[in-house]
């Protein structure tokens, strides 16, 4: 009993904190039945899988600090995303602003990965690794009220947003941005996409 | 039964790697009338994900997921083991589908041009990467890991992936998906020092600071590098942008900085050593004459001519030999025209395009580095065929990709193929070929164990489990 208890809290934290994406919410899956590849990955159990769902709760501090909270809370929400009852203490407003410079609100919970949400809501963010430090391509601007209220980022953040284009001072990873209640209101910017205009198919290097 | 669908746009993909199948991805999302046919050469998809990514870095191939996902759309399918330029022409492929687009990457490698390049001894990068990552075609490259010393040409993330290949510890090798016969190889390696040798200094090394970070915390392995190779090099760190900044404040403490006494223990104890040596470019590689192997390599001396990116190594007369038995040149890869027909650029080893369509030839495209050149991560190429993509959706809603014309896709493909006597692994094929893989590394506590396939006749063989 106290065994089952603890696998279905170990599911609803990593659901709850996104370490794992939820591919109910993927365009693909919404348009065509996608059987995922990663929902396969979280059946498969083997253990390069179990690896892969400890690397998730590695590479965000804040996600570690989720879990209890979120033991207790489940216990009246279910999972995730599936319950029409919101409490308002959970619920974090925040803003994406998408390459074309179109705003799209999106209500989102304490504890969201800014990454995946916005997967979950059509917006185009690519997340190549996963969540695993190791790409660049979650990378968005965050606006200058909410910026000072994230924590640092990781050496290994830092490393990987060195390889991202058009890096700003208000750079960060969007995979590792946790949402917290002190984050009402954060405004989310994904970088403009530059056509290569260049005849020769010279690239421009990015700084 | 499925119905010749009159307004289909079709479109075929040469090469699953990244740029093959974001573009893929993209071109699926953009539009509910496209069908995408991925041909690649390999029974097996990802291309450089899956052999050229080095086997400790199993996060970079997360993205495989997202290509299987693509992979597994209704809209979009894969044949394996088929050559392009040998099984099907392109313009064959031009006749069948309403737009092809080029993505097939850079199989061949920028040779050094010096003598005693041929030596037993000396190997490209890309051979070096493809046969620890169980590339058929480097199965039996047999490195020669027999000397002490190794010198690596060029100064990118690809030669930092082979010398911590060569360098790393087995306890680590062995839990990644490296190979058993390249585990098998390096255990039994003599290789203590990796020299990584450049034409320029410090401040314009190619790799980037997460593998530099990595060398330097590699357990065992001591850094030894040449402090006068870094003068005047502080001074130049506020004018440089953050991430070269980052880079070579790392660099310059490795180099200078004295560390404190449980590093300085740890360095000690060391039996493994790696350095960056500047300056300097091959000249020719020494022979040991009675067995013809490699013996040394002997390098120019340079100076640098100016600064930052652009600075250029001059030689200065003087020349320097290093004893060693292996010699791995990694200046780069390098783009091949599969078809007489492509605008190729032959100096820069792309295709000639602009925005990712092929100059003078309606209905190509190309993605990736085939499309820029091949340097870039995985980040690059994905916004590199996105951009492609978008050039192509661009055609189809505009009409110059005029999709009142009938084309037959991947059945007029598949007569031709058979004909040939060319069978086509799909999708479902590799992932079975996947599903023994994951089991047969599990039982040996790898992520997988790669199979050894081959093409053509190889590949039934594997089709039998």
């Amino acid at each position: 009993m106290a065994a089952a208890a603890v696998r279905s809290s170990m599911g609803l934290t990593l659901r709850l904190s996104r370490a794992l994406p939820d591919c109910s919410n993927c365009p693909f899956h919404r348009s065509n039945g996608c059987v995922s590849g990663v929902s396969n990955l979280q059946r498969r159990g083997s253990f390069d899988s179990f690896r892969t769902i400890n690397r998730h709760l590695q590479t965000s501090k804040e996600t570690l600090t989720v879990p209890l909270l979120f033991v207790f809370k489940g216990l009246y929400h279910g999972e995730e995303g599936r319950s029409n009852a919101e409490d308002p203490d959970d619920v974090v407003n925040v803003v994406y602003v998408d390459r074309s410079g179109q705003r799209i609100p999106v209500k989102a919970k304490v504890g969201d990965n800014v990454m995946y949400l916005a997967q979950r809501h059509g917006i185009e963010l690519e997340g190549s690794c996963e969540a695993s430090l190791a790409c660049s391509t979650c990378h968005v601007y965050v606006n200058s009220s909410h910026f000072d209220k994230l924590a640092e980022p990781d050496e290994r953040e830092d490393d990987m947003l060195d390889m991202a284009p058009m890096l700003q001072e208000n750079s960060r990873l969007g995979c590792q941005i946790i949402l917290k209640p002190e984050l009402e209101g954060i405004e989310l910017t994904l970088p403009k996409v530059t056509r290569n205009f260049y005849v020769d198919g010279h690239v421009p290097k990015p700084h | 039964m499925t119905s010749q669908k009159k307004n289909t746009f079709k479109v075929c993909i040469v090469g699953s790697g990244p740029a093959g199948f974001y573009t893929a991805q993209q071109l699926i999302k953009a539009r509910q009338d496209v069908e995408v046919d991925i041909y690649e050469r390999l029974p097996v998809p990802f291309g450089l994900v899956r052999f050229g990514v080095a086997p400790d870095h199993p996060e970079v191939k997360n993205v495989i997921n997202t290509f299987t996902q693509t992979a597994r759309q209704s809209r979009c399918s894969f044949y394996g083991n088929v050559d392009v330029g040998t099984d099907v022409s392109v313009e064959e492929l031009r006749q069948a589908y309403h737009a092809v687009v080029l993505s097939y990457g850079a199989e061949g490698n920028r040779t050094m041009g010096v003598p005693g390049e041929d030596l037993a001894g000396v190997h490209a990068a890309k051979d070096f990467v493809g046969w620890y990552n169980g590339l058929p075609s480097c199965r039996q490259l047999r490195p020669d890991l027999s000397s002490e010393t190794a010198v690596i040409l060029g100064q990118g993330n690809v030669a930092l992936d082979v010398a911590r290949v060569l360098l790393s510890p087995l306890d680590i090798l062995k839990m990644t998906d490296i190979t058993q016969p390249a585990l098998e190889a390096l255990a039994e390696s003599q290789v203590r020092r990796v020299l990584i040798v450049g034409r320029r200094g410090p401040v314009q090394v190619a790799c980037t600071v997460k593998e530099v970070r990595e060398m330097v915390n590699l357990p065992n392995a001591r850094p030894e590098m040449v402090g006068a190779d870094f003068e005047g090099v502080a001074e130049a760190l506020k004018d440089l942008p953050r991430p070269r900044k980052r880079l070579t404040e790392l660099m310059l403490k490795t180099a200078l900085e004295v560390p404190g006494e449980k590093e300085q223990q740890r360095r000690s104890e060391a039996s493994h050593a790696w350095g960056f040596r500047f300056f300097r470019s091959p000249v020719e590689i020494l022979a040991d004459p009675e067995r013809s192997r490699t013996a040394g390599i002997r390098l120019a001396v340079n100076r640098l001519e100016g600064s930052g990116e652009g600075a250029r190594a001059v030689l200065t007369g003087e020349v320097e030999d290093v004893t060693c038995g292996l010699v791995i040149s990694s200046i780069g890869y390098k783009s091949l025209p599969i078809d007489p027909s492509l605008p190729f650029d032959s100096r820069k080893a792309i295709v000639l395009n602009n925005m990712g369509r092929v100059q003078r030839a309606a209905g190509l495209y190309c993605s990736g580095w085939l499309k820029t050149g091949p340097t870039g991560v995985i980040a690059t190429t994905m916004n590199n065929s996105f951009d492609t993509a978008r050039s192509l959706v661009e055609d189809m809603d505009l009409g110059t990709l005029d999709v009142s014309v009938v084309k037959p896709g991947s059945q007029s493909v598949a007569a031709l193929l058979e004909k040939r006597g060319v069978k086509p692994v799909t999708f479902s094929d590799w992932e079975k070929i996947d599903r023994v893989e994951l089991s047969r590394g599990e039982a040996v506590g790898k992520p997988r164990e790669k199979l050894s396939v081959t093409d053509h006749n190889g590949h039934r063989q594997e089709m039998a489990l």
